[in-house]
């Protein structure tokens, strides 16, 4: 029998009193033991498909027609208490951000034993599943870890508390929400190789939903593409990428950025670097909030050099001090020892103001489009603020290069009075490009640019980047976790591990002949294997 | 956690007695003659008095010493719990107040009570009513209880339940009849308050991803609610509560007033308009004692409360305690 049975679904979000539709017309199917990915970028309808299903929609969500029939039971108009007995026993949820999904004032083993004792289960037999689902979701040591609060484990060992509720229902099918793209690339793959064999081994229908075509790809059963709340394409993971039939899944497997180096520096002459970290360590005092988990030493000797007109790229997992590095470069971090030297001038002793004329050499753009822009700032005061800053030009001026600066940016100039509400996560992006070119500087610092968009934005602003470097001669600091998209910017990369840089070198030698066994371990972690085989 | 309660415990100390340091200071600037106001309570005129007799009294009452002198005088007093002597009055301080603080601290407590369990109950329902109309009829009630003023719910009381209805007596601290009109004016406000706070953290916890996950174990509506929204919602209100609870305590000043109850409220009152020092200095540090009491006890409950505060400050962590899971 067919697990999930959706068809001619209709879910849409009431918003000024008119239903937005998010997901239009959806026929899916779930086989028992079967694995599907849903693959689509944000805004596809995905994630309201799984909360669909187990009604879980938000309270303005409404499922307007259609019908999705899980295990036998219709979901599509169902009441609270219908719906109850299909969540957790049926159907369970891993959510999409590990950090954020347990209840911070609850030892973890109490939040799974709830999943436990709702199937009757008290006393010394719960807290004996307890530890049994802990172990099966692959966390060592369970018994302590049971004890602990969530602020007490890693993002990766929070993500298996999770998976040990999903599995603590005995479900027939887990929902997998993004389950694993706020966690680094190694412990991401260990991850889905876990999750992949439990429910292989318990014969558990698995639905993930991923904006990553590659993770799917490497996973799945069966691929469905969604876009714009619609079904674009459907079909097993090899057929679909070699031989997409619609032109968006083909755009989607093309944006996919795969571990081929772009440009390769091996035999051009280096040239000189405009900036220049020697032996910079970074302690942070006992008692420091961003000390973190590793101990004191944030850095310890790191030798980082951009050289003038290209893309310098740091990498490494989270903690391994890459933003330490940025920021230390940026003179946002003092540095313990060592020297930073930003085009000829030493920066490490400088007070504030003595600092300040060389911000205008280098600028920042941060991870997330979305926190990076003030919310009552419009466009044009966005980008100007920097030329304020500095007294630059007057008011008509200030507004001629804003012009100027959004056309860099490939944006009309009809966006400089829009608020950053007004615009989506690429544009944003954009709009702080544009900002940190506003005083012409000769270095821009790129922390993870493009980690929270979409693939194909994400391939565009790399594109963007790309061609402001050809154009402007700018240099880039580029920090990032993800090593594809490093292999599509980058001239050349650190390796950064545990507060040292473990490799160093051109992107073409480091990708293709890692010589440290942590690089080599990064690039076996990417996702896409099967992407890359059948293209 | 050691460091942690002796660092609050330090902290509240060192509050009292900049409190008592800042009114003694400001007091002392006030342009008044304490001899002056002494005489005048007594009946006699100051030009009737030689000038040894007034070198005589100033002396008594320690007024010819220097200012540090009368500071260290006073500050080691009120550790030993003396208060100096009433200048209108002629009693000790310390007498005065304990006459009167019974009543105060009863009418704050229960004040405080009182607005916890309705702040948190009209909270729990604007939260969590499903007919629309009511919860946008709840959730904008908390808005206007806290903008009427304190004398005019106490007023708009009396005018009803005692002169209309004579359910209850208008003024006097007689009987726990006498009590029920002043608690009930404090806790509109109060009340108010805190619900305005814990509807919008109720809103925002509910938002959260863990709230998600609850939900998907299969957990009643309920049971999410009490075991996952609702200490968590909690949190941000207890910041708050110490301010509620020291304004329950300032409110008694207008509540005894209006329903001229005997209280330190009142004698606060009382002593500011004849210019009592000692008093005044007394009761400012008696309400400070209070206030930073209530916050010391938040300050230590928050902890128990969020199993993330007392590892901030980057200590080592403590291991795990072994409970049932």
């Amino acid at each position: 029998m067919t697990l999930v049975d959706i068809k001619g679904l209709d879910v849409g979000y009431v918003r000024h009193r008119q239903v937005q539709p998010a997901v239009v017309g959806l026929d899916l199917t779930v086989e028992p033991g079967e694995v599907v990915a849903i693959v689509g970028e944000s805004g596809s309808g995905k994630t309201t498909t799984a909360n669909a299903l187990i009604g879980l929609l938000p309270a303005n969500g409404r499922i307007t027609a259609g019908s999705a029939v899980v295990d036998g039971v219709q979901t599509a108009g169902a009441s609270e208490r219908t719906l109850r007995r299909l969540r957790g026993s049926v159907v369970g949820l891993i959510p999409q951000d590990p950090m954020v999904g347990l209840n911070p004032t609850q030892r973890v083993g109490h939040q799974i034993a709830e999943a436990v004792k709702l199937r009757g289960l008290t006393g010394a037999a719960a807290r004996a599943e307890v530890l049994e689902h802990l172990e099966q979701a692959g966390v060592p040591d369970p018994g302590s870890r049971a004890r602990q609060y969530p602020h007490e484990l890693s993002g990766g060992l929070r993500q298996r508390a999770l998976i040990a509720i999903a599995l603590a229902g005995r479900p027939k099918l887990i929902i997998a929400d993004e389950p694993t793209s706020a966690l680094d690339v190694t412990v991401q793959k260990r991850i889905l190789d876990h999750l992949g064999g439990l429910v292989r081994d318990q014969g558990i229908s698995l639905l993930i939903i991923t904006h990553d075509l590659a993770v799917a790809a490497d996973r799945a059963d069966r691929i469905v593409v969604m876009r714009h709340g619609r079904l674009v394409e459907q079909g097993e993971p090899v057929t679909l990428l070699s031989a997409p039939r619609e032109s968006y899944t083909r755009r989607l497997t093309t944006a996919t950025p795969r571990l081929a180096p772009r440009f390769d520096v091996r035999e051009k002459a280096v040239p000189d670097p405009i900036l220049t970290l020697t032996e910079v360590s970074k302690t942070f005092a006992p008692g420091d909030l961003r000390r973190g988990d590793r101990g004191f030493n944030a850095l310890d000797k790191v030798d980082v050099t951009v050289p003038r007109g290209r893309t310098h790229a740091l990498v490494g997992e989270s903690g391994c001090g890459k933003t330490t590095t940025l920021r230390i470069a940026l003179g946002l971090e003092t540095a313990t020892s060592g020297s930073v030297v930003l085009d000829g001038d030493e920066i490490v002793g400088r007070s504030w103001n003595q600092l300040r004329p060389l911000r205008r050499k280098a600028q920042l753009v941060h991870q997330d489009p979305f926190a990076t822009l003030d919310p009552k700032f419009t466009v044009g005061q966005s980008i100007t603020e920097p030329l304020v800053s500095f007294r630059i030009g007057d008011r008509r001026s200030r507004a001629e290069r804003a012009r100027e600066l959004l056309d860099q940016v490939a944006l009309p100039a009809s966006y400089l009075d829009r608020l950053p509400s007004e615009l989506s996560g690429g544009q944003r992006q954009r709009v702080a490009i544009a900002r940190a070119l506003a005083l012409c500087p000769d270095l821009i610092m790129l922390d993870e640019p493009v980690s929270a968009l979409d693939v194909l934005v994400q391939e565009q602003i790399l594109q963007l980047l790309t061609d402001l470097q050809a154009a402007l001669g700018l240099s880039y600091l580029f920090v990032s976790h993800d090593l594809a998209v490093v292999a599509e910017v980058a001239h050349t990369v650190s390796v950064m591990s545990r507060g040292k840089v473990v490799e160093h070198g051109p992107v073409a030698a480091v990708f293709t002949h890692p010589t440290s066994p942590y690089t080599r371990e990064l690039i076996d972690a990417i996702p896409g294997r099967r992407v890359v085989d059948a293209a | 956690m050691t460091r942690y309660v002796i660092g609050r415990v330090v902290q509240a100390g060192a509050v009292l007695w900049a409190a008592f340091t800042l009114t003694f200071a400001i007091l002392y600037l006030l342009p008044s003659d304490p001899m002056e106001l002494q005489l005048a309570a007594a009946g006699v005129q100051q030009d009737s008095l030689t000038p040894d007799q007034l070198a005589g009294m100033k002396h008594r009452f320690g007024l010819d010493q220097s200012i540090w002198a009368q500071y260290w005088h006073h500050l080691t007093g009120v550790l030993h719990g003396d208060f100096g002597t009433s200048l209108s009055q002629q009693v000790p301080v310390s007498d005065l107040i304990t006459q009167r603080i019974g009543g105060t601290l009863t009418l704050s407590a229960s004040a405080a009570v009182l607005s916890l369990i309705t702040g948190a109950t009209l909270a729990y329902l604007a939260t969590f009513a499903r007919w629309n109309p009511l919860r946008v009829f709840l959730t904008r009630l908390p808005a206007l209880g806290a903008s009427f003023p304190q004398f005019f719910v106490a007023l708009f009381l009396i005018q009803f339940f005692s002169f209309q209805l004579g359910w209850l007596p208008a003024t006097g601290n007689q009987g726990v009849r006498s009590l029920v009109m002043p608690i009930v004016t404090i806790s509109v406000l109060t009340s108010s308050v805190l619900a305005q706070v814990l509807i919008k953290s109720f809103d925002q916890t509910l938002r959260q991803p863990y709230i998600a996950t609850a939900r998907a174990k299969g957990l009643s509506r309920s049971a999410v609610h009490l075991k996952h929204a609702f200490r968590n919602a909690a949190l941000p209100a207890m910041t708050i509560l110490g301010v509620l609870v020291g304004l329950t305590v300032t409110s008694s000043i207008v509540v005894e007033t209006v329903f001229t109850r005997e209280g330190v409220g009142k004698l606060a009152q009382e002593s500011v308009l004849s210019q009592d020092v000692p008093v005044v200095l007394a009761v400012v540090t008696v309400a400070a004692a209070m206030f930073v009491l209530v916050n010391l006890i938040v300050d230590l409950l928050y902890p128990l409360l969020d199993p993330r505060i007392s590892h901030t400050r980057g200590r080592v962590r403590p291991a795990p305690e072994v409970v049932p899971v």
